[in-house]
């Protein structure tokens, strides 16, 4: 994820800098407005948890090993400003001295892996506590959830900003796809992880869980064990069955795409279509059979992921609740 | 006897290297890389970065240049290759991307004989590929120079220089000092696990592991506190004394040098930038 010098065009790369450099500004006043002086040392140290964090290899399958990302687990920890403060500096340092990922390309990877996690998880763990039940077993699943998603709409905000500023002769769909699926599997861990260590936080100091405040000690006793292999199988299950859709309807079968636009009756409008006058990269819609249904795609998931940050930017913007006990 | 004492200083350093984050990635040295002040330094990084960044996809000209000038350096703050090598590490995902570019890439084909069969690749994408290859390990390669001969320390004041916000440049700060000591921490929890027979092998046995991920986080922030406290206790007001300033100002004749040294990298950057506007 953390991608190189060069990767997109040059003026996404300042596109995605300025983006990621306001948000910062952002989470750097709201950190200090909640924290005060206590902002350098607790960010510092939180920062240096999620490098250590990422650095740290959890068994996947047979002996290989995944390590974590850390957006959305910060943002449920910390609070999302402080999530996405945190990952930030994490992901500027990596660039700047551990030689991964470019520093051109600082705009896009703090957008995509600071911003979009910490504000998409902070929404979606929002969005899901609000169907699950009300005590500790439905934060450690919220949690689990919104970490397992943050890794695909991550993905999918690379290749939304692949589809504006492509290098290359490789088609949006293909990104799309290949990106998507590989971090569904990502994910899994990802949600497995941070479902797990946010239960273990609350087994022992349920306060500095910013995403658990407004529980009860008595909302706080009631914990199911959560079952790990149950979540494993389950996700793996669930990230077949999409990926089994979607490679059936669409991505690996251009005709599946023209026939859907055939049914809608726009199939010959998109033949006869060009979009090589748009903002769109060149590339990212060459050669597809069906820009408009590809676009349609983009456009949907990138509306999606606006309104879920935008939702998420929006209540951490609230004015946050006093801690309930204690 | 000897060889087994030999074994475990090995291992030891072996360790010591998987773990200690950034306090070996400093090489002392004295060449002109490794006097040049910090925050030219990374201008010129981040000038270079930039240049790469805009160099267009064919012009193997410029790459050339940028490549030569990458090398140069090296070889000037006396690297050992071996060194540098490794610290690309990095890098290696986004060759493999490069090297799949030629095979998914869309457009006219070119036949290219390898021994016993012929490969159909995307020119298109063979350029691309090529392209992406090139900028990704010389971009990588000016932060693994940079990194290499200025110390963590010196970086950090750098930035300040560089006009920075000060509160990033302090959490940057405390990041690098106890980063080390917490993946210490992690190490100890798994030694402790690996003692007690725990060698997960599947996603589901991972769970000792996110505990301690958990348990790491709750002793990362107490100490946070413990660390605010000590600061107050020392007459903290809310900004650091020393304001991100490096512990030892260079002279300033050692200053003039790096600056010209550094506008190597910024022209090339200004004459990258033209070439991709023109084109």
């Amino acid at each position: 994820m953390h991608a190189p010098d060069g990767f997109l065009e040059p003026w996404v790369a300042v596109a995605t800098g300025i983006i990621a450099a306001i948000v910062l500004a952002f989470a750097l006043r709201a950190s200090e407005r909640e924290l005060g002086d206590r902002q350098v040392p607790l960010a510092g140290l939180a920062a240096a948890f999620i490098f250590a964090a990422q650095m740290f290899n959890f068994p996947v399958a047979a002996g290989t090993t995944g390590h974590l990302l850390g957006g959305c687990l910060a943002a449920i920890l910390l609070g999302p400003w402080m999530g996405m403060l945190v990952v930030t500096v994490v992901v500027a340092v990596q660039a700047l001295i551990f030689a991964d990922g470019g520093l051109t390309a600082l705009g896009y990877n703090v957008l995509n892996m600071a911003v979009v996690t910490a504000f998409g998880g902070w929404a979606l763990f929002h969005l899901l506590r609000r169907v699950l039940p009300r005590n500790a077993t439905g934060v450690i699943a919220a949690s689990a959830l919104a970490g397992a998603l943050t890794v695909p709409i991550s993905a999918v905000a690379f290749s939304i900003e692949w589809l504006f500023g492509a290098t290359t002769n490789v088609s949006f769909a293909d990104v799309f796809a290949a990106m998507v699926s590989v971090h569904m599997l990502i994910g899994i861990g990802e949600g497995l992880i941070t479902g797990l260590a946010v239960s273990a936080v609350l087994a022992s100091r349920p306060d500095l869980v910013t995403g658990a405040r407004d529980l009860t000690p008595a909302e706080l006793g009631e914990r199911s064990p959560v079952g790990a292999k149950p979540f494993s199988i389950g996700a793996l299950a669930a990230v077949v069955f999409v990926a089994g859709i979607v490679s059936q309807f669409a991505f690996d079968h251009p005709d599946g795409l023209e026939k859907v636009a055939d049914d809608k009756g726009f199939g010959e409008v998109a033949k006869n279509h060009s979009f090589a006058n748009s903002i769109f990269a060149d590339y990212a819609t060459q050669g597809i059979a069906n820009e408009r249904v590809s676009l349609a795609v983009a456009g949907v998931s990138g509306a999606a992921i606006t309104l879920v940050v935008g939702y998420g930017i929006a209540i951490a913007g609230r004015r946050a609740r006093p801690a309930a006990h204690v | 006897m000897g060889g087994r004492h030999a074994r475990n200083a090995s291992r030891d350093r072996a360790t010591n290297r998987a773990t200690s984050l950034h306090a070996h990635l400093h090489l002392p040295g004295h060449t002109v890389v490794h006097r040049l002040g910090a925050a030219p330094k990374i201008v010129g990084v981040v000038a270079f970065a930039i240049a790469v960044a805009v160099t267009p996809q064919r012009a193997w000209l410029v790459f050339g240049a940028e490549a030569a000038i990458a090398a140069g350096t090296v070889a000037l703050a006396r690297l050992p290759l071996r060194t540098a090598l490794v610290r690309l590490a990095p890098v290696v995902p986004f060759l493999i991307v490069a090297a799949l570019m030629p095979v998914v890439g869309r457009g006219a084909r070119v036949d290219v004989d390898v021994g016993l069969f012929t490969l159909r690749l995307s020119r298109e994408g063979l350029w691309a590929g090529g392209a992406v290859a090139a900028k990704t390990v010389l971009g990588a390669t000016a932060s693994v120079v940079l990194a290499s001969t200025t110390p963590v320390p010196d970086i950090i004041g750098g930035l300040g220089r560089l006009r920075v916000p000060a509160a990033l440049i302090a959490i940057v700060a405390f990041m690098l000092r106890y980063v080390d000591l917490l993946a210490d921490q992690l190490r100890r929890m798994r030694t402790a696990m690996v003692a007690r027979c725990h060698d997960p092998r599947w996603l589901w046995q991972a769970r000792p592991i996110a505990t301690s991920l958990g348990t790491l986080f709750v002793r990362t922030y107490e100490r946070g506190e413990r660390v605010h406290q000590a600061m107050l206790a020392r007459g903290f007001t809310g900004t650091l004394p020393d304001g991100g300033r490096p512990l030892h100002q260079p002279p300033a004749r050692e200053q003039v040098a790096p600056a010209a040294l550094a506008g190597v990298p910024g022209l090339l950057a200004a004459a990258a930038l033209v070439a991709w506007w023109l084109t």
